[in-house]
């Protein structure tokens, strides 16, 4: 799974603002415990990642991280405490003591595996449609030398796992018993300590460390003037933050799991589900402009 | 040689260099000066000073390395003691071997942008200066593609784009093409060609094929142990390596050298329009002529096109002859080429009945998420048989061998082998995983690699060449010799003299009946020490047959004897061509000289060549 440009709206817009819209998008998950919020900004992160066009690759993400969510549902009522409305009795079991399971404690699991869900799904979103170089750019001003750092990690690491499948392979066309683990290890080490090398030789040569250099790449902004799909994420983006900070504040979908379930299921609630869900993939509508 | 009026770009004045902690020099009182606007190659054997040279201009010497350095070094005018490689950026771009560690950004367009950002540069000029390296080197398609999907050649011209982003007057570059499929390593060449001309950006480049860039190169200077020993164009240079240093002779140039025809060519053009002028250029319409041996038939001669003489037995090759490269043909056709396809039903039934090495029936590789990779391929290898298998990069070769060594099972069809099948990988390093030589394999392995005085020393710190060796007594060392031996790409950045030895050494075991499976680019290694060519194409075998018809006829996959002569009589190395063109020689002018006794010196020029 990795960033690949492709011809949608929101692989179009400046690395702030696609970053914005899923950052937003988990500030979203983050304030409110409702269900039907939550799962408002899993369709808004499942729906913008379909429009760009990079909903197989999440999928496959989806595959990997639905059993850490499924652990999240199961673990939850079998060590939470709380609620009042007991659906099973266990007893008392060794180092648990009295085990009663509870309807509350059931669906907060639910509603912690569905945020979990949903932060994982914008921050997938983010890493398929942000371009990382950019990213870490905008972090240049704050620390060049760190956000560069980064940038080598993200390109090095498919490398040397790469030199790491190869050396395995040849490991395999050895007669006899194979080398300890031990061994490869510092071999594989010694590898990687090559790469580290040759790559330090090329930033060198690249003019890595000259006059110019850090303060130079410090100083800069890209001056790329603001596309019309930069506008409406941008716009959107912020939309959310507010709709979610406002509708926080006004005690819109309140939802309390403990000790009784108690939600607020009123219009004003279905509105911001609805507005959360729709909101991120209205620009998708407009594909002027793409390549 | 400084060669022009024009200002210089590099500087070397009495420059001795010395790694940390090696015994000798790397370059011993080193003088010359490059002038803005030439076209440099730099030739020389492996360890014999070029990347030290360019590393010195790049100012990773002694900056990166260390090291003890005396005399002067200067670029653009920059001191190289006084200015490191960040500062010399500006002046001079440099591109190494392997692409992949060379960029290290995540996009193209990151990458050819980072060493603008680095110099400081306003964001204006970073995009224009993006926008024309992109351009110039025909990677604008490419720019917002992320860096690790590239194939290998398009990694090398972004690590070339991002090389030449700022404009530097200078341009080094080690070996860039040795990691390269022909079509790549040519489209390279001629990249930097045009770059040279248009730009008027200096190159200097380090390359062992030299046949690949000398027509490109306005002069050449050869090291020798760190110093210089030729400094001229390209055609003094190849007269001093027929006298001096065989090893860097091309083999066009060996051709007319045998063939007693001077000027030596630069190029195949040159070659042709010598051969011409000597009404020596074989008609590769006509059928072949028999050819008498060369003067003084040693061990090297050849027999060529001559159903009537007998096999010749192998002659022994001695790797201490380094600068020549081992016969090739060796009788070959009579003793090493498959048999001819087998007629009718009963000689099928007889072929698929002898003992076969290798036997691949019906071999298909389809990988889930992509399309196939092989497919159906059918190939039976003899005992002792070699055999080169060569195609373009993702024609399948390399997954091919990954098959037959069993690192990867077959979706359908099979792979059946008379005994062990032992592979070396492409990068023999993969195989070094101890910290000495004499734990890697056994003494009696090290002994038949020729290794044994280097048993206490790290693996690590042997030469590219003795490191291929080691990898490979490691993957041969069992009580069990392999009934197959597959190389992958053996001879990738190796030059001329090492492939020889590694020729001579395949041609050994080939002599035990150890059946020979080896991936290549380069024809002239195929031709080498192969008796049979594949050719893979799209996953599948597209052409199957004695290397001297495999070899002959093609472009990319044609060695350059054979381009020059046309494949006329299937000749593929000097020695087989220069015998072609005596018998020429002799035919058409009667009563000179006997055919094969006295070779005629005719000179001749391009121009007065040309008609």
């Amino acid at each position: 799974m990795g960033y690949r440009r492709r011809p949608s709206p929101l692989h179009a817009v400046r690395a702030a603002v696609g970053s914005g819209l899923c950052v937003a998008i988990a500030l979203v998950a983050l304030l409110y415990d409702h269900p039907l919020v939550l799962a408002a900004t899993l369709v808004a992160g499942i729906g913008a990642a379909v429009a760009a066009g990079v909903g197989r690759e999440l999928r496959r993400t989806l595959l990997f991280a639905l059993p850490f969510v499924a652990l999240v549902v199961l673990v939850n009522p079998f060590v939470s405490r709380q609620g009042l409305t007991v659906i099973a009795r266990f007893g008392d079991l060794p180092w648990f003591g009295r085990l009663d399971v509870t309807l509350e404690a059931t669906v907060y699991g639910g509603i912690l595996g569905l945020r979990a869900l949903a932060l994982i799904v914008a921050f997938a979103l983010l890493t398929l449609v942000v371009d990382p170089d950019q990213l870490l750019r905008l972090f240049r001003g704050v620390s060049f030398r760190s956000a560069l750092t980064a940038t080598l990690a993200t390109r090095m690491v498919p490398l040397l796992q790469r030199d790491g499948r190869r050396i395995a392979d040849a490991q395999r066309c050895r007669p006899g018993p194979p080398p300890s683990r031990v061994t490869l290890l510092r071999a594989v080490a010694s590898g990687a300590l090559d790469r580290a090398v040759e790559v330090a030789a090329a930033l060198e040569v690249r003019g890595y460390g000259g006059a110019g250099s850090a303060s130079g790449a410090a100083a800069r902004r890209q001056a790329a003037p603001w596309s019309r799909h930069d506008i409406a994420f941008a716009a959107v983006a912020v939309a959310l933050v507010a709709l979610a900070v406002g509708g926080r504040l006004a005690g819109v979908a309140a939802f309390e799991a403990y000790p009784r379930l108690e939600g607020d299921w009123g219009g004003a609630t279905i509105a911001l589900a609805a507005a959360v869900a729709l909101l991120p993939l209205l620009p998708f509508l407009d594909r002027r402009g793409l390549a | 040689m400084s060669g022009s009026a024009h200002p210089a770009v590099l500087e070397l004045e009495h420059v001795t260099y010395t790694y940390p902690g090696a015994s000798a020099p790397s370059l011993r009182d080193l003088s010359l000066t490059v002038c803005d606007g030439q076209f440099v190659v730099l030739a020389g054997r492996s360890g014999g000073g070029k990347s030290t040279l360019l590393r010195a201009g790049s100012g990773l010497v002694p900056h990166f390395h260390g090291g003890e350095i005396s005399g002067e070094v200067r670029v653009g005018g920059l001191d190289v003691r006084r200015h490191g490689p960040g500062d010399l950026a500006a002046v001079a771009g440099s591109l190494f071997q392997d692409p992949e560690t060379q960029v290290v950004m995540g996009t193209v367009r990151s990458e050819l942008a980072f060493p603008l950002e680095n110099r400081g540069e306003p964001p204006a000029a970073v995009a224009r200066g993006v926008e024309e390296a992109a351009l110039a080197l025909g990677v604008a398609h490419l720019l917002d593609r992320p860096t690790h999907e590239l194939s290998g050649g398009e990694l090398q011209r972004v690590a070339l784009g991002a090389a030449l982003a700022g404009r530097p007057r200078l341009v080094l570059l080690d070996e860039p093409t040795s990691q390269l499929d022909p079509v790549a390593g040519d489209e390279l060449i001629g990249l930097l060609r045009r770059l040279n001309e248009e730009w008027g950006t200096t190159i200097v480049l380090a390359e062992h094929r030299l046949e690949r860039c000398l027509a490109a190169a306005d002069r050449v200077i050869a090291l020798v142990d760190g110093r210089l020993a030729c400094d001229g164009s390209p055609r003094d240079f190849l007269a001093w390596a027929a006298r001096e240093a065989p090893a860097l002779e091309t083999p066009g140039a060996r051709l007319l050298s045998r063939a007693g025809l001077a000027p030596p060519p630069v190029g195949v053009k040159e070659a042709r329009a010598t051969l011409r002028a000597a009404q020596a250029l074989p008609d590769p319409a006509a059928p072949p002529l028999p050819i008498a041996p060369p003067p003084a038939a040693s061990a090297s001669s050849h027999t060529v096109a001559d159903p009537a003489q007998p096999a010749a037995a192998p002659p022994q090759a001695d790797p201490a002859r380094r600068e020549l490269f081992p016969p090739t043909r060796e009788g070959a056709r009579a003793a090493d080429s498959p048999p001819s396809p087998p007629r009718g039903r009963l000689g099928r039934l007889r072929a698929d009945r002898a003992p076969a090495a290798l036997r691949l029936k019906r071999l298909w590789c389809e990988p889930h998420d992509g399309a196939a990779i092989l497919r159906a391929v059918d190939l039976r290898l003899a005992p002792g048989e070699r055999v080169a298998l060569m195609g373009r990069n993702g024609a399948g070769k390399s997954t091919l061998l990954r098959h037959v060594a069993g690192l990867e099972r077959p979706t359908r069809g099979s792979v059946e082998a008379a005994g062990r099948v032992a592979l070396l990988l492409q990068n023999p390093n993969d195989y070094l995983v101890h910290e000495r030589v004499g734990d890697e394999a056994s003494a009696d392995a090290l002994a038949a690699a020729g290794l044994s005085a280097h048993a206490d020393r790290h693996p690590r710190d042997l030469s590219g060449g003795e490191r291929q060796r080691l990898a490979l007594a490691i993957v041969l060392d069992s009580p069990e010799p392999p009934a197959v031996l597959c190389l992958d790409e053996p001879t990738r950045g190796m030059d001329r003299a090492h492939k020889a030895d590694l020729a001579v050494l395949l041609g050994r075991f080939a002599a035990t009946g150890t059946a020979l499976l080896v991936t290549t680019h380069d024809p002239e290694f195929a031709a080498a020490f192969a008796a049979r060519v594949v050719l893979l194409g799209d996953g599948r075998p597209i052409a199957d047959g004695p290397a001297a018809e495999a070899l002959a006829g093609g472009w990319y996959f044609a060695t350059e004897t054979a381009r020059i002569l046309g494949g006329a009589g299937g000749a593929l190395d000097p020695e087989a061509g220069a015998a072609l063109v005596r018998t020429l020689l002799a035919a058409r002018a009667p009563g000179t000289a006997a055919p094969g006794t006295a070779a005629p010196r005719t000179s001749t020029t391009p121009t007065e060549a040309r008609p």
